[in-house]
């Protein structure tokens, strides 16, 4: 069992726990991810991770509730456990195992969107960490939304922007980095980490504009061993598991639209446990939301 | 009298009934049936079944107990060699092992040594009886990577020698392939497995879960940081195999270990659980080993019209000739001597079917086996809306791409010795489908069980 120490909302739909597990701490790196299972009964769900404290031993998650899992570890307060909490998976950001010495003539830009800020947090603190500048976009549709924002700006240059206008730069994170381009400023590299249409549109962008771009991957998976290949992803012809050859791919490799179409491969069945889980004793099939299937 | 050429039949329950849930399909026999059955033994002298068991049980003296309804004894004989009795008497080929040798079986049917295997097993459970305890503890730590089957069986046996064992295991249930593979129609987990496992930790073993070996934490640390003088590998052969045929990363494609792993790890064919599987209305499951045939009849429980689909005919078909059998009686349609060659699907990227090519057998290749060549111009389609891939797997790089020093072969495979299981590393053994790629639950058991002695070998000379 593991235990949470900390529960807090980031935003109107982001939520963040601090959870004590010092195996995975002491070894886990910015680019990787951890799987969680709540109780018994509950999912394996691959979960970012959005800080680390190697001396307390403690892994701190950030996480959208969508499916019955992640509402069950909504319902976690601090004090509570978690049943299963394993990690670190994936290879670690190639920032980090690169050749220092390249990494640091390099002036990176990430785009971050939504709950995918997270992610980008401990990459950005250990480019600031290792005295190398970087930008940050953080995108978001609305104000509510924007997360993180006071640790992001002590890590690197912070620029807002929402969709709506309401908070920072109107308009989304790849017009933001048209505009830092447009005004002069040069890329090596851009990591872009968020909902897979927004990687998608950031891929285009910097193909445009000629900047090699990073993204990461969150397709559906079990295990996060290598063991299961439900995270296959079409990196140029090749094909690629996620949990053990990720996250992190070339995005202007990525074919998205494929990999869009199979993060939709279980929404169906999710909903409808979802549905269940929400109504418990009183899900009986009568208000139709389910498709009358229960 | 009884025919004494004849085995006592076992007690299964209905194929129709059975292929509609998930309850064990076999139901083994009950104290008469076993005493009758035990009483065809002749307990020969130069007893060939032992040297075709992979852990060498002593097999005419558990069965002379068996017959003297000494139960307890039987088991505590079982138990000097083998850890994992009451899967093994459900799950090991006999056919080609010990009942394979049996001298009985040179003019009638072998003795039933799996079933009665299973019954001593069994009755030891339902009666409390647990393995000897351990002698004294020597002091010395040994790490055990992986609690499958070969992990399982080292760890047992060290810790009967009076080692300090420690497993750890990537997912978060202990038993490996035992739980996340073999489904419970054919190996039923609470009732079966996890008793095995307790008896494993009842010998003193500690198993530590959500620990993946090469990502949280490393095995050089193991030995360097956290005091272990020597470690087992038996991780398994994890990574699924795909054909490399287009259309193959469409929606409905699974690998075997992920149709298997939801269904049985996750519980995903009951309706408390969380994880969700695709309920295919008509599936194909790719390949002829017991994995095709435990994907198939799963997606049969779960309401499909269910085909295999295999290159070679029948008499090739890798899987056991019991679980064929099963699968034929439970309605599983065999397309045999087919290949898939392309998957199809629809403009959401769903599997609409799947396209394949008649093959015929030519000269045989270089496994023995008669080659299957294509026939020109006999494509045809399978409509389905579900393909499970269930062509074997190889093993996960994980440890050996983060450990110095340890070799693997062209197969990803970790090189070790077949006596002792000693790697290229000192203190270092590896056993089972690491090392051998995908094979059976009694070969990895063996090779724990020669990595146990080579590791008391190495450890008492130090």
């Amino acid at each position: 069992m593991f235990k949470i120490l900390e529960a807090e909302q980031l935003s109107a739909s982001v939520y963040k726990q601090v959870i004590h597990a010092p195996r995975v701490a002491k070894s886990c790196e910015p680019g990787q991810f951890i799987i969680v299972r709540v109780d018994e009964t509950a999912e394996r769900i691959p979960l970012t991770i959005c800080d680390y404290d190697r001396e307390a031993g403690t892994v701190t998650l950030a996480f959208q509730p969508i499916g019955v899992s992640t509402h069950k570890l909504l319902a976690l307060k601090a004090g509570d456990e978690i049943a299963d909490f394993v990690g670190p998976l994936g290879r670690p950001s190639e920032l980090v195992t690169d050749d220092f010495e390249e990494v640091k003539k390099k002036k990176v830009v990430f785009i971050a969107g939504g709950v995918g800020t997270a992610p980008v947090y401990p990459q950005a603190k250990w480019l600031h960490d290792h005295g190398i500048e970087c930008d940050i976009i953080v995108g978001a549709r609305t104000k509510d939304l924007i997360i993180l924002e006071e640790e992001m700006s002590k890590v690197g240059n912070l620029h807002i922007c929402t969709d709506d206008g309401s908070y920072g730069f109107h308009g989304v994170g790849t017009a933001m980095l048209e505009k830092l381009v447009s005004e002069g400023h040069h890329y090596d590299l851009c990591v872009a980490i968020g909902p897979m249409i927004m990687m998608k549109f950031a891929c285009l962008t910097t193909k445009k504009l000629g900047i090699p771009t990073i993204v990461s991957m969150n397709p559906i998976m079990v295990d996060g061993t290598g063991m299961c290949g439900a995270c296959r992803v079409l990196v140029g012809d090749e094909v690629k598991f996620a949990c053990v050859d990720g996250p992190e791919f070339d995005g202007h490799k990525i074919d998205f639209e494929q990999a869009m179409k199979r993060a939709a491969m279980y929404k169906t069945e999710e909903g409808r446990r979802l549905l269940k889980y929400q109504e418990g004793d009183t899900h009986h099939g009568g208000c139709g939301n389910c498709g009358g299937d229960k | 009298m009884a025919d004494v050429l004849k085995k006592v039949p076992v007690r299964e329950q209905d194929a129709k009934v059975r292929a509609t849930n998930f309850e064990e399909v076999c139901y083994g026999y009950n104290k008469e049936e076993a005493v009758e059955e035990a009483n065809r033994c002749i307990t020969c002298k130069n007893a060939k079944c032992i040297e075709g068991c992979p852990v060498s049980i002593d097999i005419p003296a558990f069965i002379a107990a068996v017959k003297e309804e000494k139960f307890e004894e039987a088991f505590q004989i079982i138990s000097k060699s083998s850890a994992l009795p009451a899967v093994c008497g459900r799950v090991c080929p006999q056919e080609s092992q010990c009942e394979g040798r049996c001298i009985r079986g040179k003019k009638g049917d072998p003795i039933s040594i799996g079933k009665l295997e299973r019954f001593v097993a069994d009755w030891a459970r339902e009666n409390g009886i647990k393995p000897k305890a351990p002698a004294e503890k020597n002091g010395k730590k040994v790490a055990v990577i992986g609690s499958g089957p070969s992990g399982l069986t080292c760890a047992g046996d060290l810790a009967k020698l009076g080692y300090d064992v420690t497993i750890f295991e990537a997912l978060h249930k202990a038993g490996g392939v035992l739980v996340y593979g073999i489904p419970e129609f054919r190996l039923p987990k609470d009732r079966v497995v996890g008793p095995e496992v307790e008896n494993v930790k009842a010998l003193g073993v500690k198993i530590e879960t959500d620990v993946i070996v090469g990502r949280t934490v490393k095995l050089d640390e193991l030995m360097e940081d956290e005091g272990f003088d020597a470690v087992f590998i038996g991780s398994g052969a994890g990574l699924p195999k795909f054909m490399g045929i287009p259309g193959e990363t469409a929606c409905g494609v699974l690998s075997a270990n992920e149709y298997l792993t939801r269904n049985n790890l996750m519980k995903a064919f009951d309706e408390n659980y969380d994880t969700p599987i695709v309920h295919g209305k008509k599936v194909v499951v790719v390949g002829g080993g017991n994995v095709a045939m435990d994907a198939a009849r799963t997606a049969l429980r779960l309401g499909a019209e269910t085909h295999i689909v295999y290159r070679r005919s029948e008499e090739e078909l890798p899987a056991r000739v019991e679980e064929v059998h099963h699968a034929k009686e439970e309605g599983i349609i065999f397309d045999l001597l087919t290949n898939p060659v392309e998957i199809l699907a629809d403009e959401n990227d769903w599997v609409t079917g799947i396209k394949c090519i008649r093959m015929e057998l030519g000269e045989p290749d270089a496994s023995g086996r008669r080659r299957p060549v294509e026939v020109a111009g006999s494509e045809f389609t399978i409509e389905c809306d579900t393909v499970v891939m269930s062509l074997g797997t190889s093993p996960n790089p994980l440890i050996s791409s983060t450990t110095k020093g340890l070799e693997i072969n062209r197969r990803q495979c970790i090189v070790a010795t077949e006596d002792t299981g000693a790697t290229s590393k000192e203190g270092v053994y590896a056993g089972g489908d690491a090392v051998t790629g995908a094979a059976t639950v009694i070969l990895a058991m063996g090779a724990g069980k020669a990595a146990a002695k080579g590791i008391h070998e190495y450890l008492s000379a130090k």
